[in-house]
């Protein structure tokens, strides 16, 4: 697993506090983003996600951590509906996002995915300039004025911490960038269009530690803003970044608290197992 | 042994092996095109020999177009008296032109009974409108009925007065296509409005009456000025064949051959090489920008090159928009199951239909039946003549389009699929429906694979000849399919063809001989525009590649 160190990149990882340190935080207190509600996904006749119940808080990190096949990418995605893209996926039960049942007919998806903004594992820039990746979202809004685009692409790679790094090159091809440069510009296409919540399904796990670390970095900054829900392998990473964590195990949400709690004293003991190295 | 079978080097060697041999063969094809077509515009010096035959002397005179050795036996059967003990003879195929006279163009002569050759200098040949080639001693130049020039002098003025009496022809044949084209295009168009009148059952008798009085009187105004330009016209041609020259043929014949009949003169045996060099290209741009004369075998073959581009491009505007739609809409918006399998197999087997068949359909689709009612709806005033209901430029495109749809639409699916799911996952995740993420992201990014179906549609499409025979191509076309008249375009037109070209001169040719350097050189012609052809879109392709790169490429 890439866990960057102290040594390797101390001026970046020492912003980051880690689980022991924070102010205890309680599930109980916090104002709700996201509600979800007894929820069964299918995909044919195997059952991926099994009666899943859970709140996400609003302007909080929340991770998902578990084994590989446990379902969390999948219950990732069925914040903004990307298991729609999947034919034999079939879902029950029940997501609110604002008190909004988000699997009602009436819901249009698109719009929904402005809300709930995606990150993925691996960096997908789109084949254009720099440029032109940040003003995607906004114009399939149909924003044509080019000042205001020009403001946000600014305004949004600076959120993202790339604005240094590529303000002389705006018309290069987006792949000119490394992979974490290109995961950065993934963030800041994302925050471009002024999303509610962002999913991050593992951003960092195809890149270097201090890559790593930045875009550790820009979560916790970002999560003053956004709604942050992030699924990740790295159980120092969930230590590090999130203040909720989720333990799945076969498609069931086997505990979630906050996460100092959930790492110094789990609840379960499978969880133990899980997070210290036990497991299988 | 075994250790060297195991270290994979034969199969090096075998791989190695094949690659040479197909590149050697390709590139041995076209240098054997190349050399045969190319070769065909060096002026060869004109060789004069006597050739002795039982007794009787013959002088020959003309160029040599080849040379070969063969058995001597062989010649003795032919019934010359060649002498024992020889096993070998060479001869010679001789270039004497002089049709006219002689009725024949070339001879083969055997080389034993020929002189040593001599190559005179006052020997000159000239290139004519008609009947093919004259070999002869050029002797004097005349105006009218005087002598202005005589020997050495006659070399002299020749150029002068050739080019004067070449450009005057040049004027005639501008003023008969396109002045006196443009009158007779007007009278037919107001013939047929004649017509479409008194097919009009919503005009009264009156009326009738009154509009074709008007249509007649337009048609006399033509008339007049078609008059004023014919007398134009004769006037440049008596002017064009003010003068002539004099002539002598190798068999002592004296001959006055009108300049306004010569396209050119050359002194062959005084010519320096860059004096070649400047005839060669002079004679290569006439073969690219000219018109075809002789049936075919002399002459240029820009309507073919014309027609060829022309019908590709016309299937190019056709055959894109409609294969990737199709490949979009399987790809991306057919659910995949059982149909869309056979509608796929269907198409990739469609790929391997004879052309032929593609032929015969359109002949019985597009024209019979399409260009059919398209005439009885449109064009009722030209019935029973068909406008689009007989072979042309667009049904010879159409078909070919047909023919070249799989290619495309297999091009384009292939550069579909290889679109990683990320990308179109990061387009939705954006708020983008999928008809947005399809024609922001996925379309221009397989751009460069459509670009690779047409470039290959392009290949073969140009290549083909078998249906075009059916739905399009002629021997012979009148017009080229654009000109002055309204409405420039005249998709109904028939078409002359690279590929038609090479089949009619090689095979149906009446002076085979003659036309043999010209279907190497049109096959050159036809290689050649195809290579430009898929440059060009090769370019754009590795343009939009650079554009549109990504990892996956």
């Amino acid at each position: 697993m890439n866990q960057p160190t102290h040594t390797s990149a101390p001026g970046i990882s020492a912003g980051i506090p880690n689980a022991q340190s924070r102010k205890r935080l309680n599930l109980r207190n916090e104002e709700m983003s996201m509600q979800v509600r007894d929820l069964n996904l299918f995909y044919g006749a195997d059952q991926a996600l099994k009666n899943i119940t859970m709140d996400i808080p609003r302007r909080r990190v929340t991770a998902f951590i578990g084994p590989s096949g446990c379902g969390k990418s999948t219950l990732l995605r069925c914040f903004n509906r990307m298991n729609d893209l999947i034919d034999i996926c079939r879902i029950e039960g029940e997501i609110r996002i604002d008190e909004q049942d988000i699997y009602h007919p009436s819901i249009d998806v698109p719009e929904l995915r402005r809300k709930v903004g995606m990150v993925f594992q691996k960096p997908n820039p789109f084949p254009k300039s720099i440029y032109e990746n940040i003003a995607y979202g906004l114009r399939l809004q149909g924003v044509k004025n080019r000042r205001k685009l020009d403001e946000v692409v600014e305004h949004s790679l600076k959120r993202a911490a790339l604005w240094e790094e590529v303000k002389d090159r705006l018309e290069d091809n987006a792949f000119g960038l490394s992979g974490g440069q290109q995961q950065r510009l993934v963030i800041a296409r994302a925050i471009a269009i002024e999303p509610e919540v962002i999913l991050l399904d593992e951003p960092c796990s195809a890149l270097d530690p201090i890559s790593t670390a930045k875009v550790e970095e820009l979560i916790i900054d970002l999560k003053e803003s956004y709604t942050i829900v992030i699924v990740t392998h790295n159980m120092q990473q969930a230590a590090r970044v999130s203040d909720f964590t989720a333990y799945m195990y076969l498609g069931e949400l086997i505990e979630y608290d906050d996460t100092a709690k959930l790492f110094t004293n789990p609840a379960k003991k499978a969880t133990e197992d899980y997070i210290t190295g036990r497991y299988g | 042994m075994r250790q060297w079978f195991k270290s994979g080097d034969p199969w090096i060697w075998l791989i190695g092996g094949a690659v040479s041999i197909s590149l050697i063969m390709v590139i041995g094809l076209l240098l054997l095109i190349a050399v045969r077509g190319l070769g065909h515009f060096w002026q060869p010096p004109i060789v004069e020999t006597t050739f002795h035959d039982e007794g009787q002397e013959i002088v020959v005179l003309g160029t040599i177009r080849t040379a070969e050795t063969v058995t001597a036996q062989a010649v003795r059967e032919a019934g010359f008296d060649v002498s024992e003990g020889q096993d070998l003879v060479d001869r010679y195929l001789f270039h004497t032109g002089n049709r006219d006279l002689t009725g024949r163009d070339f001879q083969w002569f055997v080389g034993d009974f020929l002189d040593e050759f001599r190559y005179p200098d006052d020997a000159i040949v000239l290139e004519r409108r008609e009947w093919g080639n004259f070999f002869g001693y050029l002797v004097a130049i005349r105006q009218g009925d005087e002598i202005i020039a005589e020997g050495e002098e006659a070399f002299a003025v020749l150029p002068e007065r050739l080019a004067r009496s070449n450009d005057l022809v040049a004027d005639t044949i501008r003023l008969e296509r396109y002045e006196i084209g443009r009158i007779n295009f007007a009278i037919e168009r107001e013939r047929l409005e004649q017509r479409r009148i008194e097919l009009d059952d919503s005009l009264s008798a009156d009326e009738q009456a009154e509009r074709i009085a008007a249509s007649e009187a337009e048609v006399a105004r033509l008339n007049t000025e078609y008059d004023v330009l014919f007398q134009e016209l004769e006037q440049l041609r008596a002017s064009a064949r003010r003068d002539s020259l004099v002539a002598r043929t190798s068999d002592g014949r004296e001959v006055t051959i009108n300049l306004g009949e010569v396209v050119r003169a050359t002194r062959a045996n005084t010519m320096s090489v860059p004096d070649k060099i400047g005839e060669y290209v002079s004679r290569f741009w006439d073969f690219m920008s000219g018109y075809p004369r002789e049936a075919n075998t002399e002459g240029g073959i820009f309507p073919a090159i014309f027609g060829t581009v022309m019908m590709v491009f016309i299937m190019s505007i056709v055959v894109t928009p409609f294969g990737v739609l199709a490949a979009i809409y399987l790809r991306e918006y057919a659910k995949q199951g059982p149909v869309t399998r056979i509608v796929r197999i269907s198409v990739n087997n469609l790929a391997g239909v004879p052309s032929i068949v593609f032929g015969v359909f359109g002949l019985g689709f597009f024209i019979y039946f399409l260009g059919g009612n398209i005439d009885q709806l449109f064009f009722p005033e030209r019935l029973p003549a068909p406008t689009f209901g007989s072979p042309g430029l667009i049904w010879a495109s159409l078909t070919l389009a047909l023919l070249t749809l799989p290619v495309v639409i297999v091009s384009t699916e292939e550069g579909l699929t290889r679109i990683p799911k990320a990308m179109r996952e990061g387009s939705l995740a954006l708020g983008a429906t999928k008809a947005e993420t399809l024609w922001k992201i996925i379309v221009p990014v397989s751009t460069p694979a459509m670009m690779t179906g047409l470039i290959l549609a392009v290949a073969r499409a140009a290549g083909e000849v078998a249906p075009l025979m059916l739905v399009g191509v002629v021997k012979l076309a009148p017009n080229l399919p654009v000109d002055g008249q309204f409405p420039f375009i005249h998709l109904e037109r028939r078409i002359m063809h690279l590929g038609f070209h090479i089949y009619d001169v090689g095979f149906q040719s009446p002076n085979a001989e003659a036309a043999r350097p010209l279907v190497y050189a049109t096959a050159l012609v036809l290689v050649g525009l195809i290579l430009v052809l898929n440059l060009t879109a090769i370019a754009v392709r590795n343009r939009l590649r650079e554009r549109y790169k990504s990892e996956s490429d």
